[in-house]
């Protein structure tokens, strides 16, 4: 256990310089962190401004490309999450490693890295027994895993790495699922932890959370570092300022052409819950109403239910209560093929994990969108003539080249895998667009191109649900926005009528 | 396992060219005879002799030929009864029950029509055997595309069913009072027996085998379905979102392979027994997953796996003649081979 409780006037540990990159992404991009022993350490940011990346370079599960990590002004090599153990890092993830058929003594004792060949359960049991009381991590050790909250699941995972005598704890998103007096709970454990000398860094994108428990702040945004704050110094405009960057002061807005003339909605939901199950956000009575010649823009930290939302209108995820209309007519129980039959183009938040075939030809991909537009003779052969007409003249459209169209997706770069889901989707008109982040991964000329375009498609009459974390984009393109929190619409309203500083608080869930 | 279509190996592996599929699958081959001649050592035998016998016996005459290319027959409709729905990761052993339960619909066919002339009962009884063994299939592809039973289990659990289901009809109400109390059927009708020709066993089945074998990769390559069956067979999440009904896919799959296997029992019990028994197979049905698992689903290595898996069920009768040992010592060559292909890559997950 740790004994020395003063902070240190020199870091316990050091990231310097810490650079990696997926293909051509850069998830990091030359950052510094320092921690201290006996500091709660919040690391803050969007949905993929680098913060897992960077735990999980320090954990040993990524190796960096460049930069170092000093452990008591020392230089570490972290090359697995092993060697991560061995100089007392340890890691609590989002999906807790566990056995669930065994108890919680079992599971902890599992983890030690002096598990002798016969197991001392009195031993063990007694360790439990100590450390839960001294940090108020309250579990039965005889429970079996499977019967415990999630909650108390993170206690284990906490218990096992202060068991095993970790120094620098690493919480990934802690409170992601956990119920409100939960979440207090983890807190006073963070603040034993600390009077105790430990350090701890908490992935966390709640700003709240982030002002009652941490000593000092780290602000990530696109892979950078762009501040760190003591805790007592932070406010919340400053830390939203510092997760959003500054474009989100003043977006420049494009207006439409004309204001439509209300008419019939193309997409209407009444009422919607879904049953968010294993752990996903459900849905809460949602109504929500796409009108022909608008976009509507979903401002929302992922992961608080804009991917059930798309799958609700998409017709894969069934609502629990409510009802949902497409064009006036009633479609709860549409299938997915006739949702797209119907004109619905997705462009999803992961293009190639929900939208394309990595092994199919980029053609085949294009056919995809609609196999029964291309088949002939009853579905013996396929018009491939017709595929690439069509997906060139869309790629035309939008100012894209591919390199080939005949060479398996998975051959391309990210950003021409989002070109190529982008062309199929907007290929035929579609009169509603649920699109989840579509500029993301496009240089500035491509982006710029799909926004065009589904303005284009918005002054054409089609509707267009656009889902996205960027408000800067969200507040140039929108006509009306909404904001989602924990699966429910906490704001509707204009973007005129609000500010991008009062949506970051609200995406956050510190609003009012 | 309740999301379908989920991928569960590298089986039907993209890009894998014929050429490479031969040259990979040869050198399984080697090793697995290299092994089994340990195993016939052990025994006290000659392993090289073994393998002199079984060749000459079956290559070095017509007749064997012939009779390799009979048991090639039920092993090539198996073979692509596993290979059509592996195309979206679904793992059918249920070839042997599937087999069953076709030489079921199919010995009711003949057994109860044989008075209608040959041209209108044997495509009667091919769609009887079809038809048993694709709905035999269907219940597990049913049970799969509900998300309740995992079909590698139910497929298999259901050959033993199934195979105690004709044996209740043998040794129950179709056993034929003429037959010295053995569990057997009464004889077909000559109208109701595939025809054969050359004098040889070989039967009419080995058109719907060859049909099969050609029509498989014309389809996967040509067709609608066939880039439905790809595109989840590469992305099912992605399939879904497409609109394309996977669970549609996973009955119609399951079932059109068990009408194969089905079509396979139909064949064997018409032309090669000419009645229902209990022991149709030699495990044909199992053959057939090792077979298309050897070439990953591809057509023409599974008409050469299938060429010399039928060398080596052909052997098992040879080896007990000529070394005295038990003709089911190629089960043990069986198994070797399944291992070698198992542990191909990817061993240490």
């Amino acid at each position: 256990m740790v004994k020395d409780s003063r902070m240190n006037s020199s870091p316990f540990l050091s990231l310097r310089g810490i650079s990696k990159s997926f293909r051509a992404v850069k998830a990091n991009d030359q950052v510094d962190l320092d921690v201290y022993r006996g500091e709660v350490h919040a690391l803050l940011g969007e949905n993929g401004a680098g913060k897992s990346t960077l735990m999980k370079v320090l954990y040993g599960f990524y190796h960096a490309d460049f930069g170092e990590v000093r452990l008591d002004a020392k230089t570490v090599h972290i090359r697995s999450p092993h060697d991560a153990r061995r100089l007392r890092i340890g890691m609590v993830f989002q999906d807790f490693v566990q056995v669930p058929a065994l108890t919680v003594a079992e599971n902890i004792a599992l983890f030690l890295p002096d598990l002798p060949a016969v197991l001392d359960k009195l031993d063990i049991l007694k360790r439990i027994g100590e450390i839960s009381r001294r940090y108020s991590l309250a579990v039965d050790p005889r429970a079996t895993v499977r019967q415990l909250s999630v909650g108390e699941r993170q206690k284990v995972e906490i218990l096992k790495l202060l068991l095993a005598d970790a120094q620098i704890l690493i919480l990934d998103e802690p409170t992601r699922s956990l119920a409100l007096h939960e979440i207090e709970g983890l807190f006073q454990v963070f603040a034993n932890l600390r009077r105790d000398g430990y350090a701890v860094v908490f992935i966390t994108h709640k700003l709240k959370e982030v002002l009652t428990c941490a000593d000092r702040i780290t602000v990530m945004r696109r892979g950078k570092v762009t501040g760190t704050l003591a805790g007592l110094e932070a406010t919340e405009s400053r830390l939203v300022s510092l997760m959003f960057g500054e474009d989100v002061r003043e977006p420049s807005r494009i207006e439409r052409a004309q204001v439509p003339d209300g008419g019939q909605p193309i997409l209407e939901l009444r009422g919607v819950h879904t049953p968010g199950e294993g752990g996903a956000v459900g849905l809460k009575d949602i109504h929500l109403a796409v009108l022909p010649g608008e976009i509507v823009g979903v401002a929302g930290v992922s992961g608080n239910g804009q991917r059930e939302l798309g799958d609700v209108v998409l017709g894969l995820e069934r609502c629990s209560k409510g009802k949902k209309y497409i064009r006036g007519q009633e479609a709860t129980h549409w299938s997915v093929a006739h949702a797209r039959a119907d004109g619905i183009a997705f462009i999803p938040e992961d293009p190639l994990g929900m939208a394309a075939f990595p092994w199919l030809t980029v053609q085949e991909n294009m056919a995809m969108a609609d196999t029964r537009r291309y088949s002939r003779k009853k579905g013996f052969s396929m018009d491939w003539a017709a595929v690439c007409t069509d997906l060139n003249q869309s790629l035309q459209r939008l100012g894209f080249t591919l390199p080939s169209l005949f060479v398996p997706l998975a051959t391309l770069s990210g950003g021409n895998v989002q070109r190529m889901i982008l062309a199929r989707e907007m290929a035929h008109n579609p009169k509603l667009i649920i699109a989840f982040y579509p500029t993301r991964g496009l240089d500035v000329r491509s982006a710029l191109a799909a926004r065009e375009l589904l303005i284009a498609s918005r002054d054409g009459g089609a509707g267009v649900l656009l889902v996205s974390e960027d408000l800067g984009e969200l507040f140039a393109m929108s006509d009306r926005l909404v904001v989602v929190f924990r699966g429910r619409i906490v704001k509707a309203c204009p973007p005129q009528e609000t500010n991008p500083n009062e949506v970051g608080h609200l995406m956050t869930g510190s609003g009012e | 396992m309740t999301e379908a279509g989920k991928p569960v190996g590298t089986f039907p592996a993209q890009g894998d060219g014929w050429l490479r599929v031969m040259v990979r699958f040869g050198g399984l081959f080697l090793i697995a005879l290299g092994a089994f001649g340990l195993v016939l050592l052990v025994f006290g035998k000659n392993p090289i002799k073994a393998y002199v016998d079984i060749f000459a016996n079956t290559l070095g005459s017509a007749y064997g030929f012939s009779e390799v290319l009979v048991k090639m027959i039920p092993l090539t409709l198996a073979a692509v009864a596993v290979a059509l729905p592996a195309r979206i990761w679904l793992i059918n052993v249920g070839g042997e029950g599937q087999f069953h339960i076709g030489a079921l619909f199919a010995a009711w066919g003949a057994l109860n029509f044989g008075s209608l002339p040959a041209w209108v009962l044997i495509p009667w009884i091919s769609f009887l055997g079809f038809l048993g063994g694709g709905l035999w299939a269907l219940i597990s592809g049913f049970l799969r595309a509900r998300g309740w039973v995992s079909e590698t289990i139910s497929t298999l659990l259901l050959n033993y069913v199934a195979i105690l289901l004709l044996s209740f009809f043998v040794f129950g109400p179709w056993k034929d009072p003429e037959s010295a109390n053995y569990p057997q059927s009464a004889p077909f009708a000559d109208a109701a027996v595939l025809p054969s020709f050359f004098g040889t066993r070989v039967h009419m089945g080995l058109f719907y085998s060859l049909a099969a074998l050609v029509l498989f990769p014309l389809i996967l390559s040509r067709t609608r379905w066939g880039l439905e069956m790809r595109a989840i067979g590469a992305n099912a999440e992605a399939a879904r979102r497409n609109g394309i009904s996977i669970g549609r896919y996973i009955m119609v799959l399951m079932f059109i392979g068990g009408g194969l296997a089905g079509l396979a029992g139909m064949a064997e019990v018409s032309a090669i027994h000419g009645q229902l028994r209990p022991s149709l197979s030699p495990g044909y049905g199992y053959i057939g997953f090792l077979i298309s698992w050897m070439a990953m689903g591809n057509a023409v290595g599974m008409m050469a796996a299938a060429f010399l898996l039928a060398i080596i069920t052909a052997g098992g009768d040879i080896l007990q003649m000529t070394l005295r040992i038990p003709g089911s010592v190629v089960n043990i060559l069986m198994a070797i081979i399944l291992f070698v292909i198992l542990a191909r890559k990817g061993g240490a997950r």
